[in-house]
């Protein structure tokens, strides 16, 4: 089990790039295939993409889990503007900025678990988990 | 790793091929947007073909980005077709949820290439057939034999 | 990385099309030539159409590696051009005595077309490359007819 937590700080959108290759080769390294490695990628694209677009900044921790079972799991951190509804922003299409949605039902697709912990006007907590099948 | 700001847009015959082997930011993606649509007023090109093989993911905005891009050159009159689009990205943005909406996918440029070419065949006979319907009708009128 | 580390390599009918982007370091280099010439036996390419519009510079190696890449395409069959050479990049070589030792060239993707399939239908022909500076030759190159 690797140890280690690679941390991003998402300051400009060069960042995002850092990201998610970071989680991609973690996910490499980890024994995931090239399609869940893709799924991985992907997915912190959207959601290190969202810290940036609607909060400026933040940071994303990206570590091997093993609980209930060996995986990868990504945290995204920052002190936006938060969430008002969950639920909505969990439903596809939905959207208060520029771009089309959050990214997080598709997030949410492309993981095996996706945890929201957020407080309008103080900020957002999003952590999201793929495991390695057996 | 030096790197040119611009994605080259390439003209073949009545089409453009572009190959996109870089991360897409923002203003690149806007740049490459815009780069598109004038080449294809310039060139007055009847289609576009978008090489992503060299693309290991594509998340919602670049989706977006190349969506939104086949929408505007559809007023410009030109088909976008994107091929090369690797197994693990087809799979993913399926996942995501992202619709591609009308635009058009080919395993790979050669047959991207052969849609848009059966695609002009197919815009040209029927004003040819129409123009010969009518030559006819006019024909007729006039009680010539 | 979100991009695969190669330099794609479509075909389009029997030609290879290849939009160099990055500025090319030895092991880029090494593995493009190899890819190239990969490519050329796995599609039986007839021609290949390296288009360099957007590099900002072309030493002599990137020199050396293109011609030497057009000398084994040849011994494979098939014949290479060299589209779109940036003006600047032509007078930089004129003034620093280079050569591209006669390998194809052409302003445009769309005339380095035209070029092969003349070339193709026997309107001209097979252009000898010769050795350029440091490079060993094996064995000449036959003409073709």
């Amino acid at each position: 089990m690797l140890w280690e937590m690679k941390l991003i700080k998402i300051r400009e959108e060069a960042d995002i790039l850092k990201a998610r290759n970071a989680a991609k080769v973690m996910a490499m390294d980890m024994g995931f295939g090239l399609v869940d490695q893709t799924r991985i990628a992907t997915a912190v694209s959207e959601l290190a993409r969202n810290v940036f677009t609607y909060a400026g900044e933040g940071e994303v921790q990206i570590q091997e889990d093993c609980k209930p079972q060996r995986g990868i799991k990504v945290t995204f951190i920052d002190r936006g503007p938060g969430i008002e509804d969950v639920d909505l922003a969990l439903t596809d299409g939905f959207s208060t900025g520029r771009s089309m949605g959050k990214g997080l039902p598709g997030a949410k697709r492309l993981m095996d678990s996706l945890e929201i912990e957020t407080q309008p006007g103080k900020g957002t907590t999003v952590t999201v988990e793929k495991w390695l099948s057996d | 790793m030096l790197q040119n700001a611009s994605i080259p847009i390439l003209k073949l015959k009545e089409f453009l091929i572009v190959s996109i082997q870089t991360d897409l930011h923002d203003r690149m993606a806007e740049q490459l947007q815009y780069d598109i649509l004038h080449r294809i007023s310039e060139t007055n090109a009847k289609g576009v073909l978008i090489d992503i093989s060299a693309l290991e993911m594509v998340d919602s905005f670049i989706g977006r980005t190349l969506a939104d891009t086949a929408k505007m050159a559809a007023t410009l009159d030109a088909d976008i077709v994107i091929v090369g689009m690797q197994p693990a990205v087809a799979i993913t943005l399926v996942e995501l949820g992202l619709s591609m909406g009308e635009v058009r996918t080919a395993i790979n440029l050669d047959e991207g290439y052969e849609l848009l070419k059966e695609e002009l065949v197919e815009e040209t006979p029927q004003t040819d057939e129409a123009e010969s319907v009518a030559a006819e009708a006019e024909e007729d009128d006039n009680g010539s034999v | 990385m979100v991009q695969s580390s190669a330099i794609p390599i479509p075909k389009l009918k029997e030609f290879l099309i290849v939009s160099i982007q990055v500025d090319l370091h030895d092991k880029m280099a090494e593995q493009l030539q190899h890819d190239i010439l990969k490519r050329i036996s796995e599609t039986n390419a007839k021609g290949v159409l390296v288009d360099i519009s957007v590099l900002e510079t072309v030493d002599s190696f990137i020199g050396r590696t293109l011609a030497e890449t057009a000398r084994m395409a040849g011994i494979l069959d098939a014949e290479l051009v060299i589209v779109g050479m940036p003006p600047s990049v032509a007078s930089t070589f004129v003034e620093l005595g280079l050569s591209m030792g006669g390998v194809r060239t052409a302003i445009n993707l769309d005339e380095g077309f035209d070029m092969l399939e003349a070339y193709l239908k026997g309107e001209i022909r097979h252009q000898k490359i010769s050795a350029t500076e440091g490079e060993d030759v094996v064995g000449d190159e036959t003409d073709k007819d």
